[in-house]
């Protein structure tokens, strides 16, 4: 395969492509670029995203007080600055999909499989190019449609990120069920055909383009990661589009595929014989996997600069690739733990919470793993390096409670309250942010040529990573108090009147960490001008992006794809004099190569 | 407005930051500056990982100490709450231990090994022997944990008929609810929401040709004898809701076309539990924090706000819609005989249409 793939670069690449500004930065097929696109899109509706959950976070801790920024941002959604209760949970909907989806998926995934996957595994570009703009320029129509929801008269889509029907299926249930979650799902559907595209695209370049040398057991643990993850991916994704596409049909088209016996202000309705359970499963084996879709990437990319930032080998490389086959395979079939309570059958909870519980083992072996890699290193403390490690952390705490929800009796109570939400943001949401700043601090030379400012990313992670801790760990005992997520405030309980102060405490904290995304901001955008020009191997890493020159390409390297000899971990072996031997050295003679 | 400042406050500290970022950087050019960590930066952000972990013990505990034991968590009212409240201390102390060792070892571990110049790092790839170990340890909590968590579940979960309970219909719609009683025949008559006949008072849909629909009961407060069995029949009209009722450890989705149920027996009257310390403790908290809050009230000339008694709840916890913040019903939990008085004075639902 590499043969042809190299042929194909001569034909293609090279010498006579003559670019102009629109098939360079525009209409790009070439994958560094594509990924930058990706990146930035994900960076900007990042930005949206941490926005509104600013402001929902102030009502929340300081309810229907009026506040010039309602005022500003909402405009007629908040009268005199106070902030209406449709748009709460507009805001709470949208936010949850933008960074699920727009953010941690297209903006995580999107990026780091473009631009690592042909560099660490020595192809040219993808398989199709192509399909990889077309990837991309449907992720950025579907961001649009999602952006220009935003704008609609009835208000956008607010029957929450998951958006169960019939509150999502019923225009006159919630306003935001009208043209604002037509426009949800269309921006969605299109959103699953780019995600499927890209899928396609990476599992094919992984399986097929691999430079002489590199087979599967010598690949880093990032584009096992990225492959799974495709993996999963496209397994998984066509079952949301089909329950988009029945929501649809029965909004619009006037069948019962989860509607049924409804009356709803004073008449009732012709639905019959469907369940919104239905849709609850078809929804969540999709949305389960997809918080692995989420992490795993992240996981491959804190895997690679744990093992490059502490000069030593990943710990047990197979047994990482085995634990990220585990949890994809397990993935799969655990989404009923998100309706443990729903009015499944009760037997049914029982064998969910099995297979969770499950999980636990193969996340188990990958901390210690990362915490073993750390053990008699030499770190280097690179903004990527503390990000990563600011990852194993929140994993590990976010990813401990998962017991406690994974286990049905337990559920009962906190479900749905603050004790989900403080659980899925440590765990997938600012884990997977902090692999996502990792790999940004890490491969930003590879993206710009330039380097980022360290002392602006050691701020940007100190920060960060007390505020996360600040706004997510008080959450869980909110939570276990009772209180529901999703409520617009809780005067109305004075039973919760004792909790108000933690509710400011926690927003004040996200008010924080949220600001401070400023200087990362700030460091990001400036340092593609100004900054420090990048050597080719800033960080004496052992794979293959390191081998390309500092000015990009089309077709990466200017010569020859180099061969791999090695596994990606050759940090600090003995026998050399160097602390790493990158991958296109060849084996002395009677040295051992070592991979498992 | 004290959002505002707070921005305005955070912004100015920003733009220091920058200044100071500035300074430090032009204090650094003259010696090398490649972007990458050296040894100063990796010295402080070790220690700073020190730092850290020691920021991550004291929120756990301060959280533990301040809201750990909320009477939530320690009094539960329901037979069955006590088992589920043993299963979840059992799990929190696990996660306790799990994470003050691991936290432990990543962060002294990214202190302790922080880089060197000219150090050279262990060439430390595999060891079968502490995959093992880390495999087999959760193996063994886990099937602990899932046993005995199936074990919980499934005895909550069935519903014991030779027990004879008390049939309640709970009826959820944007945004209140309901509380159907079955009557004497303790069967509740047929419904469905085609039937809903506002004119005729038929707001739940009852079938009114079935004669065990007569004697049904339909009231907007829950009211529950002590230490009978009682089984919930939950029914939506409209969209999903949730019946949480946190304090005798009870959740079931409301879901419309289908009915759902989940039964339990109350322990605690509200009497009771109005009288246990802990909970009096957690009221006379409230209610001070409620003066507190009324005193810019009174000064804007509202009324303050009301004394809070403590009271059961069931509370709305599937996002239903606009208000789905303030749907609620009150649950009283009484002597049998406080009940049966109760009940008698209710309406009987053939008596309740208007013709």
């Amino acid at each position: 395969m590499s043969a042809h793939a190299d042929t194909h670069a001569h034909d293609d690449h090279g010498h006579h492509h003559k670019e102009t500004f629109v098939t360079k930065y525009i209409f790009s097929q070439d994958h560094k670029m594509i990924a930058k696109q990706y990146l930035i899109t994900g960076t900007i509706m990042g930005v949206i995203g941490v926005l509104m959950s600013m402001m929902f976070r102030m009502q929340i801790a300081w309810p229907e007080e009026p506040n010039v920024l309602f005022e500003a941002l909402l405009g007629k959604w908040a009268p005199d600055g106070v902030m209406d209760a449709d748009i709460y949970l507009a805001l709470v909907t949208i936010h949850g999909t933008i960074m699920v989806f727009f953010v941690l998926t297209a903006g995580l995934s999107g990026t780091f499989s473009n631009l690592l996957i042909p560099l660490q595994i020595g192809a040219r570009d993808m398989a199709s190019g192509f399909l990889n703009m077309i990837s991309y320029w449907l992720f950025f129509l579907s961001s649009i449609i999602m952006v220009i929801s935003l704008f609609v008269e009835a208000g956008p889509a607010a029957a929450g990120w998951t958006i169960y029907p019939p509150l999502s299926a019923l225009p006159m249930a919630q306003g935001g069920s009208g043209m604002g979650m037509t426009l949800w799902l269309v921006s969605m559907a299109i959103f699953i055909a780019s995600s499927l595209l890209g899928s396609l695209n990476y599992i094919v370049t992984v399986l097929n383009l691999r430079t002489k040398g590199m087979s599967m057991t010598r690949l880093p643990l990032t584009i096992w990661a990225f492959f799974i993850t495709a993996v999963i991916g496209v397994v998984s994704f066509p079952v949301l589009l089909s329950a988009a596409l029945l929501l649809i049909m029965d909004r619009s088209f006037g069948t019962s595929f989860f509607l049924s016996d409804i009356f709803i202000q004073g008449e009732v309705l012709h639905y019959q014989g469907g369940s919104p359970v239905l849709f609850e499963h078809l929804f969540w084996f999709l949305g389960h996997p997809e918080v692995y879709i989420v992490i795993l990437p992240a996981m491959g990319l804190v895997s690679e600069i744990m093992a490059s930032n502490s000069r030593k080998p990943i710990f047990g490389y197979r047994a990482m690739i085995a634990s990220i086959l585990a949890i994809a395979f397990l993935s799969t079939i655990v989404w009923g733990h998100h309706m443990f309570i729903s009015g499944m059958n009760p037997f049914l909870g029982s064998v969910f919470t099995f297979t969770t519980l499950l999980i636990a083992i193969p996340s188990a072996v990958k901390a210690f793993n990362w915490i073993t890699t750390l053990w008699k290193g030499n770190l280097q403390m690179n903004p990527a390096m503390l990000f990563s490690i600011g990852f194993v952390s929140t994993f590990i705490t976010g990813g401990l409670t998962g017991i406690i929800l994974g286990d049905s009796a337990l559920d009962i109570n906190v479900h749905d309250t603050y004790f989900v939400v403080a659980h899925f943001h440590l765990v997938m949401g600012i884990s997977a942010l902090y692999g996502m700043f990792a790999g940004i601090y890490h491969w930003y030379p590879k993206m710009f040529g330039r380097m980022l400012n360290k002392n602006l990313g050691y701020i940007h992670f100190w920060v960060t990573a007390v505020c996360a801790y600040g706004v997510f760990f008080p959450m869980h005992f909110i939570g276990m108090a009772g209180l529901p997520r999703r409520y617009y405030t809780n005067s109305n309980f004075p039973l919760f009147d004792d909790l108000a102060n933690v509710n400011v405490i926690i927003t004040i904290f996200a008010l924080v960490g949220g600001v401070v995304q400023i200087v990362y901001l700030y460091n990001f955008f400036m340092s593609i001008f100004y900054g420090k020009k990048a050597t080719q191997n800033p960080w004496s890493a052992t794979t293959l992006e390191w081998t390309t020159p500092v000015e990009h390409i089309h077709g990466n390297w200017p010569g020859e794809i180099p061969h791999v000899y090695r596994w990606a971990y050759d940090y600090s072996k003995p026998g050399h004099d160097t602390d790493f031997v990158p991958q296109t050295v060849p084996l002395k003679e009677g040295e051992e190569e070592l991979q498992h | 407005m004290t959002a505002l400042l707070t921005i305005i406050v955070l912004v100015f500290i920003l733009v220091a930051i920058w200044q100071m970022v500035k300074i430090f950087d032009l204090a650094q050019a003259r010696s090398e500056n490649t972007q990458v960590a050296n040894d100063k930066d990796n010295t402080l952000n070790g220690y700073l990982m020190m730092g850290f972990l020691a920021f991550i013990y004291i929120i756990t505990i301060v959280c533990f100490v301040k809201w750990g034991d909320l009477p939530l968590l320690s009094n539960s009212a329901s037979e069955h709450g006590p088992t589920i409240d043993n299963l979840m201390i059992i799990s929190l102390v696990i996660i306790f231990i799990v994470q003050t060792i691991t936290q432990f070892l990543l962060h002294y571990f990214a202190f302790k090994y922080k880089g060197e110049k000219g150090k050279k790092a262990l060439f430390f790839a595999d060891n079968n022997k502490l995959e093992a170990i880390w495999t087999i340890i959760p193996v063994i909590v886990l099937a602990g944990l899932i046993i005995y968590g199936l074990n919980t579940w499934i005895n909550i979960m069935g519903v014991d008929e030779s027990e004879d309970p008390l049939i309640v219909e709970l009826y959820a719609q944007q945004f209140n609810w309901k509380a159907r009683y079955a009557g004497a025949d303790n069967t509740l008559g047929k419904a469905n929401v085609r039937l809903i006949d506002i004119d005729r008072a038929n707001i739940l849909g009852l079938d009114e040709s079935d004669p065990n629909a007569q004697d049904d009961v339909i009231t907007t407060e829950l009211h529950l004898p002590v230490g009978k069995p009682v089984l919930f029949k939950m029914r939506s009209q409209d969209v999903l809701h949730s019946a949480y009722m946190p304090h005798f450890r009870a959740q079931m989705n409301c879901v419309p076309g289908m009915i759902t149920q989940f039964g339990f027996t109350p322990t605690v009257t509200t009497a009771e539990m109005r009288q246990n310390p802990d909970m009096v403790e957690k009221v006379a908290n409230i209610n001070k924090i409620r003066v507190e809050n009324s005193k810019p009230l009174v000064a804007k000339g509202e009324e303050p706000l009301d004394r809070y008694e403590f009271d059961y709840l069931l509370l709305c916890n599937k996002i239903c819609g606009k208000s789905h913040y303030n749907m609620q019903m009150k649950i009283i939990v009484e002597t049998q005989e406080e009940y049966d008085a109760w009940i008698k004075q209710q309406k009987e639902f053939k008596n309740s249409l208007i013709n």
